[in-house]
């Protein structure tokens, strides 16, 4: 375990999935790259596949379509990979909760795959850009414990 | 459960530039309901939809702006909301496509911009739209089962959703 | 030698926020027929709102796009005020106008910079964006969030502003200004992308009318159509502004509307701060009598449609969304066919679709067998490489 969580310590790469959302998440989550938040300084950014992503940063109350999706883009995510359920959505469908169209929320459906995958979840509608920067920070923390 | 509005046979007057445009529709109009200075009700024979369409496509400055579909006692109503520039008018067209058969006239071909939105009527509703250029499912999830329509009045949006789509499965062993 | 390709655009993209699925065929380099796949994003709103109060609806409707959260809840609550015979004091009328001003540059600029990330301008993209953080501000100052304003409420606003925070508002705004001025000035004397963005994804003025087409969308392709103008709401008639129209229909049309319209905004917006009224902020409606409505307003990407049916009770017994990609999107059709797959990036985003509006997404990439595909962060490859060739030609 700790070996496997060794290799996160350096620049996260972040593969950013969107699983049903309004836009808000993911609008934030791209003005980190943006000159005012600067995640690149920290050595962070956006991939454009998941093979390459240390984190999967998940925005979205995860739909009944978008569900296998997921699956799928976990299982192709090279591990040790963390997801970060970013936005009220994402944590626990939010305010879509009782819709007919969704699917398991987003921890579950990860579980689903892998009963043993590392989440965060970072609450907000949307989460400030400091959160989100706050909550990377402490799962890298939270990690380098295990 | 109520019903919202009964349509009323009481003809409202036909006046002003809404006025005019439900007069040139002629007697597919079956009831006014409503006709001021920016918006218009008007209920017509559902057996001459793609006509009162074709008309409305003509007029200067008209274009469709989306259409609303409803579960009501006797069918579904459909609602087609035609928008006029520069007037700023909203005339909507209501017509019913009754029990049993559910089923309309399909405008689309005439006008593409009902195209999608008769698809999604017909996904969400279960409405037919006979002669549809393209009558595929539209925004329900593949694994959505046939005939089960979210939006009617008898299905519960939290106990009657249908099974989950399962887990996709497992790529072979050595591919990624 | 011509034979048929898929190119699968789709479903998730580093720059592309929602996951969306055009299925193109290509012949050679040129797309012959566009297919759009949607799903992903269908979250029940109309739906979900039947068992919600009147009053809790406009929380769930400003999350259906999270760059029109200011357009939604105002268009239902104005189908609402139309069922109601009430009309929101002046005050509350000029708020709501700023506020939705406020969207409009921060969408606009937002577009600008996907759009320059699209054509390999990434500086444009990095300093778009920055420009519009301080419009984020002024938001934040306005209503308390930079997303998610929750600042509209059946017969007024929620909240009043103080002097100070109108001021701060108007300063913001004007100090955008410059910066925008100049990215218009960039664009529309850039001789390269004069090559890359004009007659390029011609939407005719016939196509638009016949799809529906709306906001930049159809003004681009000479529609002279604006709710803001033709049905006016909040105090839009109530202060001096223009609409922008072009003639020529290509993806260079769209973009000059749309800069030139977060010129208006801010326009708009100096306007409001000045001109506003004192009194009254909430109408206070206790009752929605049975009846229907419908509440239209003039969201970033065009007309945003919501109608209401009431029965008198506390729930809407029917509550209808129409975001303006669902007009818009199909119009990608028409626009792409027939040009090349490098213009495909562009063109798509030309269209500016608000997926989540839409409530749309894409499904899977299905591959048929022995065709090759693009993924969509490969198009965008595509297309910034156009544009290194057309510098290096120009």
């Amino acid at each position: 375990m700790a070996l496997k969580n060794w290799a996160l310590r350096k620049s996260l790469w972040v593969y950013h999935v969107n699983t049903g959302a309004c836009n808000n998440c993911d609008i934030e989550v791209l003005d980190l790259l943006t000159p005012r938040y600067d995640i690149e300084r920290f050595g962070m950014i956006l991939v454009g596949s998941p093979r390459h992503a240390d984190v999967l940063a998940v925005t979205g109350s995860c739909t009944r379509q978008a569900q296998p999706r997921l699956q799928e883009v976990y299982r192709q995510t090279a591990k040790p990979c963390v997801v970060m359920a970013i936005g009220s959505c994402a944590n626990a469908q939010g305010i879509f909760a009782e819709s007919y169209h969704m699917g398991s929320p987003v921890d579950e459906t990860i579980r689903a795959v892998d009963p043993d995958a590392i989440i965060a979840y970072v609450p907000g509608c949307p989460p400030k850009p400091e959160a989100m920067i706050a909550a990377v920070v402490k799962a890298w923390d939270v990690i380098n414990t295990l | 459960m109520s019903q919202a509005v009964t349509p009323s046979r009481a003809q409202v007057p036909l006046v002003g530039f809404v006025g005019q445009a439900l007069a040139e529709l002629g007697d597919a109009v079956v009831a006014v309901e409503r006709c001021d200075e920016r918006r218009g009700v008007a209920r017509i024979d559902a057996e001459r939809t793609l006509e009162v369409a074709k008309k409305l496509l003509a007029m200067d400055g008209s274009r469709l702006a989306t259409a609303t579909g409803i579960d009501v006692r006797d069918g579904i109503d459909v609602l087609y909301h035609w928008c006029f520039e520069p007037q700023g008018v909203v005339i909507t067209i209501k017509v019913l496509a009754a029990r049993p058969s559910l089923t309309l006239e399909s405008i689309a071909t005439h006008v593409p911009a009902a195209n999608w939105i008769e698809r999604e009527m017909h996904d969400l509703l279960g409405a037919n739209f006979r002669n549809h250029p393209d009558m595929r499912r539209l925004i329900l999830d593949d694994s959505w089962p046939e005939g089960v329509y979210p939006l009617r009045k008898d299905f519960d949006q939290v106990a009657d959703r249908p099974p989950l789509p399962p887990v996709p499965p497992a790529p072979e062993e050595g591919v990624s | 030698m011509t034979h048929k390709t898929m190119l699968n655009i789709g479903p998730f993209h580093p720059l592309q926020e929602e996951a969306e699925f055009f299925q193109l065929s290509i012949e050679g380099e040129r797309v012959v027929d566009v297919d759009v796949r949607t799903s992903y994003n269908h979250r029940g709103i109309e739906k979900l709102d039947e068992s919600k109060t009147f009053d809790q609806v406009p929380f769930v409707v400003e999350r259906v796009c999270g760059i029109c959260s200011a357009s939604h809840p105002l268009a239902y609550i104005q189908a609402v005020e139309d069922i109601a015979h009430v009309q929101a004091p002046p005050r509350a009328l000029y708020l709501r106008t700023i506020v939705n001003e406020l969207e409009r540059m921060h969408s606009h600029l937002l577009w600008a910079g996907l759009a320059g990330h699209f054509l390999g301008y990434n500086t444009v993209f990095m300093w778009a964006w920055k420009c519009r953080e301080p419009v984020l501000d002024a938001l934040e100052i306005a209503t308390g969030s930079r997303v998610n304003y929750a600042n509209c409420k059946i017969g007024g606003v929620r909240r009043d502003m103080t002097d100070e925070q109108l001021q701060e508002i108007a300063r913001i705004a004007g100090e955008a200004k410059g910066p925008v001025e100049m990215l218009i000035g960039a664009v529309l004397d850039d001789p390269v992308l004069h090559a890359r963005l004009k007659n390029v994804g011609v939407l005719s003025k016939k196509d638009a009318k016949a799809y529906g087409a709306l906001g930049p969308t159809a003004r681009g392709s000479g529609l002279p159509i604006d709710v803001r103008r033709d049905d006016p709401y909040a105090a839009y008639d109530r202060l001096d502004w223009n609409v922008i129209v072009a003639e020529e229909g290509d993806v260079f049309a769209k973009t000059k509307v749309r800069l030139l319209e977060t010129v208006e905004a801010i326009k708009i917006i100096r306007q409001a701060v000045r001109d506003i009224p004192g009194g009254q902020i909430d109408a206070k409606v206790e009752h929605i009598p049975p009846g229907e409505g419908i509440g239209r307003v003039e969201a970033p990407r065009g007309e945003t449609f919501h109608y209401v049916r009431s029965d008198g009770s506390n729930y809407p017994v029917r509550h209808k969304v129409r975001a303006p990609s669902f007009n818009n999107i199909p119009t990608f059709k028409a626009s792409c066919i027939g040009y090349e797959v490098a213009d495909v990036a562009i063109t798509l985003a030309s269209v500016d679709p608000c997926y989540s509006c839409t409530e749309r997404m894409c499904t899977a990439v299905d591959a048929e067998s022995g065709r090759e595909m693009y993924n969509f962060s490969q198009l965008v490859k595509l297309s910034q490489q156009k544009t290194e060739r057309v510098r290096r030609q120009a």
